[in-house]
C-alpha cells in the first residue's frame, strides 16, 4: 500500500508530514472507539435480551455507549478538519515555494509547452482535490492499517476460532488489495487516462470548430463524436467488467468472512462455548475489519487526483535554479554599463529542459553608449544573450563582465537596477495604466509618467480611454491590444532612466507607421546609454551602430559598424 | 437507470439483511435451540452475503454504462448547440471558456452516477428498513424512519449549505490569487528586473494568508457538519435501543429480535452515507447545467434561409458598403467599406491593429453578418446562399487556424477527404515543409501534439496553409496566415500559393506592407475610432 501514499508529497512538504502524524493519532483513537462500541453494544443486548434487564439498570452502559458513539462522530469530524487544514497548509506551503522559485531562483518563465493557466489553477484550485486526498483517502489508509490489527487482537482474546477465520480471510483480502494495487490499479489508471483523452479530444474538436466550419466539416464531426463515444463506452465496459471483478471478490471475501463468523459463533453459542455478549462483539467487529480495507480501494481516485496538483507544482520546483548563488567576495563597486563595456567571453548556456535558445562559445562586446543590434531566426539564442546580460540566468561556461568585473560577483539587485528591459511580449499587471508604467520606478510622479507615455507613443490611446491613466488593466481590467501593451512597456523603459537598455523586438506588434514613430523615440531613449536591441524590423535596425547575426547559438559575424543598405530585407 | 437503482438498493438491502439476520441468528443461538432450527437462518445469512456482493457488482456495471452513454449523448447534443456560435460567441481568448464548456458537459454526465442513483437507492433503503423495523417492533418503526430521514435530508442539506457558503466566500480570494499567480508566472522576469520580486512574494503571501483564514473557518464548519451527522446516528441508535430494551423488558419484543433491530439500524446508515456527497455533486451539476443553458440560449449570428439560392460560379466575391459593430451601443468598427475580389486576382488588405481586418474576413465567409451593406458572391447576397455553398466557394485560413491533435495527414484531409498522397505531398512542398516531413520518423502520419511540442508556430501555420491549398474553394482569404514566418519565407510561400492554382482569387490580410506588395492591388482598412475597440474584442 505504501506505493499509494505519495512519498514525494511527504518527503517534500512538512505540512503533509505533520498532517500524517495527526491522522495516525486520530486513527488510533478511532480503532479504540470501534472496539469500545462493539463491546458496549454487545453487552447491552446480552443483558437486555437474555436477562431482561430494565432501562434503569442499563443506564450507565447506555450513557457510556452514547459517549462512545459521540466520540466516533468527533473523530470523523476531526479527520475532516485536519484533512482540510492539512490540504490547505500543504498547498499554501507549495505556493510559497513556487513564488520563490519563479521570482528568485528561476525568473525565466516556464519555457515552451508549459501552461501558465494549468499551473496557476493547480496551485489554487488543487486544494479541492487535495482535500479529498487528505480528508478521504489518507484517513482510510491509516484506518486500514490500524483497525484490522486492533480488531484481530481483540477477537483473539474472546473467540480464537472466529479470529482464526478472520485472520485467514485477511491475507486473501490483502492479496486482492495487492491485485488492485497492481492490475486493477493499472486498469483504473488506463481508464482514467482514456477518459481524459476523450475529454481532450472533445476539447480539441470544440477549439477547432471555426476551422471545421470553414471546411464545412462541422456536421461530419458530430457523427464522429457519437462514434468515438460509443466505441469508448464499449471498450471501457469490457475493462470495467474485469476491473470490478476484483472489487467483487473483495466484497465476497468480506461477506463470506462475516457469514462464516456468524455461523461459527452460532454453533459455539449452541454448544455453550461462548457467551452471547462475546459472540455479538465479534459479529459487530467483523464488518469493521473489512470496512477500511474496502474503503481504500474505493478512494483510489482521490489519491490519484489529489496529488496531481502537487505533482504539477513539483515539476516546476524541480527545475534547477539558473542564477549562480552569491559568491563569498562581493565587488563593492558596481560598474556602470553606460561607460564601461559589457563583454561576453566564450559564453555557453543551455536550458536544462529545452533545446532552443542555447548558446555556444559566444564572444561579444557591447560598446558603451552605443546600440548593438542582434538579428537571426527565432530560437537562435538572441533572447538568451539578453537574459544573461540581465542576469536572469548565469552562463554554464564562460564569463560576462562589465568594466572587468565578473557579473556573478555583483549583487543581483544592484546590477539589474541599472537596466531597463522591453520584452517581446510585455506583461500587464492588475492595476491602473499609470501603475503599470511606474512598475520600475514606483516613486515617479504623475507628470513624469505622462511624459514617459508621450515619449513611448502611448499617450494618444491612453487619452482616448474614458478613464485615461486611471484605466484598470490586467486580469479583470480592460484588454489592450499587443501593440498597446508594447507601448506601455516602452513607457516603463523611458521612466526607468537606466544605464543599459535591453529591447527585445520592441516593435514586433506594431504597424509600419508606428514603427517609424517609435524608432525615433527609441533613438532618443538610447542616447547616452548602452543598448542591446533584438530586432527583425529593418526600419529599427537602421538606428543600430553594430549589427550581429546569431544563428543556432553562435555569432555569424563579429560586431561591426553597418551601413543601412547592408540590412537584410 | 431503474436497473441501477434497483441493484444499488438491493445491494444495501442485502447488507442490512445480512447484519440483521446475523444478529438474530446469534441471539437465537444463545438460547441453545437445536442446531437444525438455526440452519434456515444460517443459509439466509450466507445468501444475503453473496447476493450483496453480486448486486453491488451489477450495480456498478449498470451505472457506469449509463454514465458513459449519457456522456456520449450529452457531448453530441451540446456540440450541436455550439456549432453555430463559434467563432463569435467566444472570441480570441475564449480558450478557458471552451475548457469550462467541456468540463461542464463532463460534470453533467455524472448526474446519474453520483446524484440520482444514490438518492433513489437511499429512499428505497429507508422505506425498507423502516418497514422491517415496524414489523419487528411497531414503536421502533417511527424512530428508524425518523433517524434515517433526518440523516438523508438534513445532513445533505447542511453539507451542501456549508460547501456553498465556503465556495462563495472563497471564490473572490481564489480568483484574485489565481490572477496574481498567472501574472507572476508570465511576468516573473519583468517583476524581477523592476526589483519588484520581493514585493510580489509578499503580495502573494498576503492573499495566501487571507485564503487560509477563510479555509480554516470553512473547515471548522464542514467538520462540525460531519460531527453532527455522526451524533444524529448515535442518538437514533440510542432511541431505538431504549425502545427495544423497554419492549423486551415488558415482553412486547422477543429478546432474540433486539440484536436484529439494533443491527438493522446500524447497517442502514450505509445506505444514506453517500447522500451528502450526492447533494454537493447535485449542486455542481446544477451550476454546470445553468452555464450550458446560457450558451445554448445565445443568439445565432447567422442563419440559413429555408430555400437558399445556389451561386452560379465564375463571378466575384464582393463587399458592398459594409459596416460593422459588435453591438447596438458599441462604436463602429468600420463603416461603408467596399471590396471586390475576382477569380485569379490577388488583393492585399492592410490596416492598423484594431481596424477590424479579421472581422471583415469573418463577414466574407459569413461567420457573422454586417450591420449595414452586404457581401455578395456571384452577385447574390450571401445571406440568400446556404453557408455550405458559400464556404464551398470561399475559404478562410487565419492566423491561428486550428490543427487537430492527430496526424498531419488527417489534418490535411479535412480540406479534401479524397485527396491522394501525391496531392498532400505537393501541398506540403509549396509551403516548403518537404524537408521537415523527411525528418519526421512517421512522415505524414506524425501526430501533431496539441501543446506544440512537435511543430513550431511557423511550421504549424504552414501545415494550415497546405491544408487550405488542398481545398477546392474559388476564393482564399489568408488572415495573417504567415505571421509566424520570417519575411523571405513568407514571400516564397505566398508566391507558391498564388501560382499553385492561378484561377483562385486570394485576399491577403496582413499588417506587413512589404508582404502586401506581392499582390496586384492593396486596400487599406482604416479604423473608425483610433485603435480602440470594445473591451475584449480587439483584434491584434
Amino acid at each position: 500500500m505504501s506505493g499509494a501514499l505519495d512519498r514525494r508529497l511527504l518527503r517534500e512538504s512538512s505540512a503533509a508530514r505533520s498532517h500524517l502524524r495527526v491522522a495516525v493519532v486520530l486513527g488510533l483513537a478511532s480503532a479504540a472507539l470501534t472496539l469500545a462500541q462493539a463491546v458496549l453494544l454487545a453487552h447491552l443486548i446480552e443483558r437486555a435480551a437474555l436477562h431482561h434487564a430494565t432501562l434503569a439498570a442499563l443506564q450507565p452502559e447506555l450513557i457510556a455507549l452514547l459517549a462512545v458513539l459521540l466520540g466516533r462522530a468527533a473523530v470523523s469530524g476531526a479527520f475532516e478538519l485536519s484533512g482540510r487544514l492539512g490540504a490547505e497548509r500543504t498547498i499554501s506551503e507549495l505556493r510559497g515555494r513556487l513564488a520563490r522559485q519563479l521570482l528568485i531562483l528561476r525568473p525565466l518563465g516556464l519555457g515552451k509547452g508549459a501552461r501558465t493557466g494549468e499551473l496557476a489553477t493547480a496551485a489554487v484550485q488543487g486544494v479541492d482535490a487535495l482535500e479529498d486526498y487528505f480528508a478521504g483517502y489518507l484517513p482510510q489508509l491509516v484506518l486500514a492499517a490500524l483497525v484490522p490489527i486492533a480488531v484481530l487482537g481483540w477477537t483473539v482474546t474472546i473467540d480464537p476460532i472466529a479470529a482464526g477465520i478472520l485472520a485467514l480471510t485477511v491475507p486473501v483480502l490483502i492479496c486482492f488489495m495487492v491485485l488492485i494495487g497492481k492490475g486493477a490499479r493499472a486498469q483504473a489508471r488506463k481508464r482514467w487516462q482514456a477518459l481524459s483523452l476523450l475529454s481532450a479530444h472533445f476539447l480539441d474538436v470544440v477549439r477547432g470548430l471555426p476551422t471545421l466550419r470553414a471546411y464545412r466539416r462541422e456536421h461530419a464531426q458530430s457523427e464522429i463524436l457519437a462514434e468515438v463515444g460509443e466505441r469508448y463506452r464499449a471498450t471501457t465496459m469490457a475493462t470495467l467488467r474485469v476491473a470490478f471483478l476484483s472489487a467483487l471478490v473483495l466484497e465476497l471475501c468480506a461477506m463470506i468472512g462475516t457469514a462464516l463468523v456468524a455461523a461459527t459463533i452460532g454453533v459455539q453459542l449452541v454448544d455453550g462455548a461462548l457467551g452471547l455478549g462475546a459472540g455479538l462483539t465479534v459479529l459487530l467487529l467483523a464488518p469493521e475489519l473489512y470496512g477500511p480495507l474496502r474503503g481504500v480501494g474505493q478512494q483510489f481516485h482521490a489519491s490519484n487526483d489529489g496529488t496531481a496538483a502537487a505533482e504539477r507544482i513539483f515539476a516546476v520546483l524541480e527545475q534547477p535554479p539558473v542564477i549562480a548563488p552569491g559568491r563569498r567576495s562581493r565587488a563593492a563597486h558596481v560598474p556602470d554599463p553606460a561607460r564601461e563595456a559589457l563583454a561576453l567571453r566564450d559564453v555557453s548556456f543551455s536550458y536544462p529542459d529545452r533545446p532552443s535558445g542555447a548558446l555556444a562559445h559566444i564572444d561579444l562586446e557591447l560598446a558603451p553608449g552605443e546600440i548593438t543590434a542582434l538579428t537571426g531566426p527565432s530560437g537562435a539564442g538572441k533572447s538568451t544573450i539578453a537574459a544573461l546580460a540581465m542576469r536572469l540566468a548565469d552562463p554554464s561556461a564562460g564569463v560576462l563582465s562589465c568594466g572587468g568585473v565578473d557579473l556573478r560577483d555583483l549583487d543581483v539587485a544592484r546590477w539589474r537596477e541599472q537596466i531597463a528591459w522591453v520584452p517581446q511580449k510585455a506583461q500587464l499587471f492588475a492595476g491602473t495604466i499609470a501603475e503599470n508604467i511606474a512598475l520600475g520606478a514606483p516613486r515617479a510622479d504623475q507628470e513624469r509618467i505622462a511624459w514617459a507615455a508621450q515619449a513611448a507613443g502611448a499617450h494618444e490611446f491612453i487619452q482616448a480611454l474614458p478613464q485615461g491613466m486611471r484605466t484598470r488593466v490586467g486580469e479583470a481590467g480592460r484588454r489592450l491590444s499587443a501593440g498597446q501593451r508594447q507601448r506601455i512597456a516602452l513607457a516603463r523603459a523611458f521612466l526607468r532612466d537606466a544605464r543599459l537598455l535591453v529591447l527585445d523586438e520592441p516593435t514586433a506588434n506594431l504597424d509600419d507607421a508606428n514603427v517609424e514613430q517609435i524608432g525615433d523615440s527609441l533613438a532618443r531613449l538610447a542616447a547616452g546609454r548602452t543598448t542591446l536591441l533584438i530586432v527583425h524590423h529593418p526600419a529599427l535596425a537602421q538606428h543600430a551602430d553594430h549589427l550581429v547575426r546569431v544563428a543556432a547559438g553562435r555569432l555569424l559575424a563579429e560586431a561591426e559598424p553597418i551601413a543601412p543598405q547592408a540590412l537584410p530585407a | 437507470m431503474a436497473l441501477s437503482v434497483l441493484l444499488s438498493a438491493g445491494a444495501t438491502g442485502a447488507a442490512i439483511a445480512l447484519l440483521a439476520t446475523s444478529g438474530y441468528l446469534i441471539s437465537r443461538a444463545a438460547q441453545r435451540p437445536q442446531i437444525l432450527a438455526l440452519m434456515v437462518t444460517i443459509v439466509a445469512v450466507r445468501a444475503f452475503g453473496l447476493s450483496r456482493a453480486a448486486l453491488r457488482y451489477g450495480e456498478r456495471l449498470a451505472s457506469h454504462d449509463l454514465a458513459l452513454r449519457q456522456l456520449a449523448r450529452l457531448r453530441v447534443r451540446f456540440y450541436a448547440r455550439l456549432v453555430p456560435l463559434l467563432p463569435g460567441a467566444f472570441r480570441r481568448d475564449g480558450g478557458d471558456l471552451l475548457a469550462r464548456f467541456v468540463a461542464d458537459v463532463d460534470t453533467l454526465s455524472d448526474l446519474y452516477l453520483r446524484t440520482l442513483i444514490p438518492a433513489i437507492a437511499a429512499l428505497v433503503v429507508i422505506a425498507g428498513a423502516s418497514l422491517a423495523a415496524w414489523l419487528i417492533l411497531p414503536a421502533s418503526g417511527g424512530a428508524v424512519l425518523g433517524t434515517l430521514a433526518l440523516s438523508a435530508l438534513a445532513l445533505p442539506w447542511l453539507s451542501a449549505r456549508v460547501a456553498q457558503r465556503s465556495g462563495r466566500r472563497q471564490a473572490a480570494v481564489r480568483a484574485r490569487l489565481l490572477g496574481e499567480l498567472v501574472e507572476t508566472i508570465d511576468g516573473a522576469a519583468e517583476l524581477v528586473m523592476c526589483d519588484r520580486g520581493e514585493d510580489r512574494v509578499r503580495q502573494l503571501q498576503d492573499s495566501d494568508a487571507e485564503l487560509s483564514r477563510l479555509v480554516r473557518a470553512d473547515a471548522l464548519a464542514a467538520s462540525l457538519a460531519t460531527f453532527l451527522g455522526g451524533a444524529l446516528s448515535a442518538v437514533g441508535l440510542l432511541v431505538v435501543l431504549v425502545l427495544g430494551i423497554d419492549a423486551v423488558h415488558s415482553g412486547a419484543l422477543s429478546g432474540v429480535l433486539l440484536a436484529a433491530l439494533a443491527f438493522l439500524l446500524l447497517a442502514s446508515y450505509e445506505g444514506v452515507a453517500p447522500l451528502p456527497a450526492a447533494a454537493r455533486a447535485l449542486r455542481g451539476c446544477a451550476a454546470a447545467a445553468r452555464r450550458l443553458q446560457e450558451i445554448g440560449a445565445q443568439r445565432h449570428l447567422v442563419q440559413d434561409l429555408a430555400d437558399p439560392l445556389v451561386p452560379h460560379g465564375g463571378g466575384t466575391l464582393a463587399a458592398d458598403a459594409v459596416s460593422l459593430r459588435y453591438g447596438p451601443e458599441e462604436p463602429w468598427v468600420f463603416r461603408d467599406f467596399a471590396l471586390s475580389l475576382s477569380p485569379g486576382e490577388h488583393v492585399a488588405l492592410v490596416g492598423p491593429s484594431g481596424a477590424g481586418k479579421s472581422s471583415l474576413a469573418e463577414l466574407l465567409v459569413r461567420f457573422r453578418d454586417p450591420d449595414a451593406g452586404s457581401v455578395t458572391l456571384d452577385g447574390i447576397d450571401v445571406r440568400e446562399i446556404s453557408q455550405e455553398q458559400l464556404r464551398r466557394a470561399v475559404l478562410l485560413c487565419d492566423q491561428d487556424a486550428h490543427l487537430f491533435n492527430t496526424t498531419i495527414r488527417e489534418n490535411l484531409l479535412i480540406a479534401r477527404p479524397a485527396a491522394s498522397e501525391q496531392e498532400l505531398l505537393q501541398a506540403l512542398r509549396v509551403v516548403e515543409l518537404s524537408g521537415l516531413l523527411a525528418d519526421l520518423p512517421d512522415g505524414l502520419d506524425t501526430v501533431i501534439a496539441a501543446d506544440g511540442a512537435t511543430l513550431s508556430g511557423g511550421q504549424r501555420q504552414r501545415v494550415a496553409l497546405a491544408r487550405a491549398l488542398l481545398s477546392d474553394a474559388r476564393f482564399l482569404i489568408l488572415d495573417e496566415a504567415t505571421s509566424h514566418l520570417d519575411a523571405q519565407l513568407a514571400h516564397r510561400v505566398l508566391r507558391g500559393v498564388f501560382s499553385q492554382r492561378p484561377g483562385r482569387g486570394v485576399l491577403l490580410i496582413t499588417h506587413d506592407l512589404q508582404l502586401a506588395e506581392a499582390c496586384e492591388r492593396t486596400l487599406r482598412l482604416a479604423p473608425s475610432s483610433p485603435l480602440i475597440g470594445p473591451s475584449g474584442l480587439l483584434n491584434v
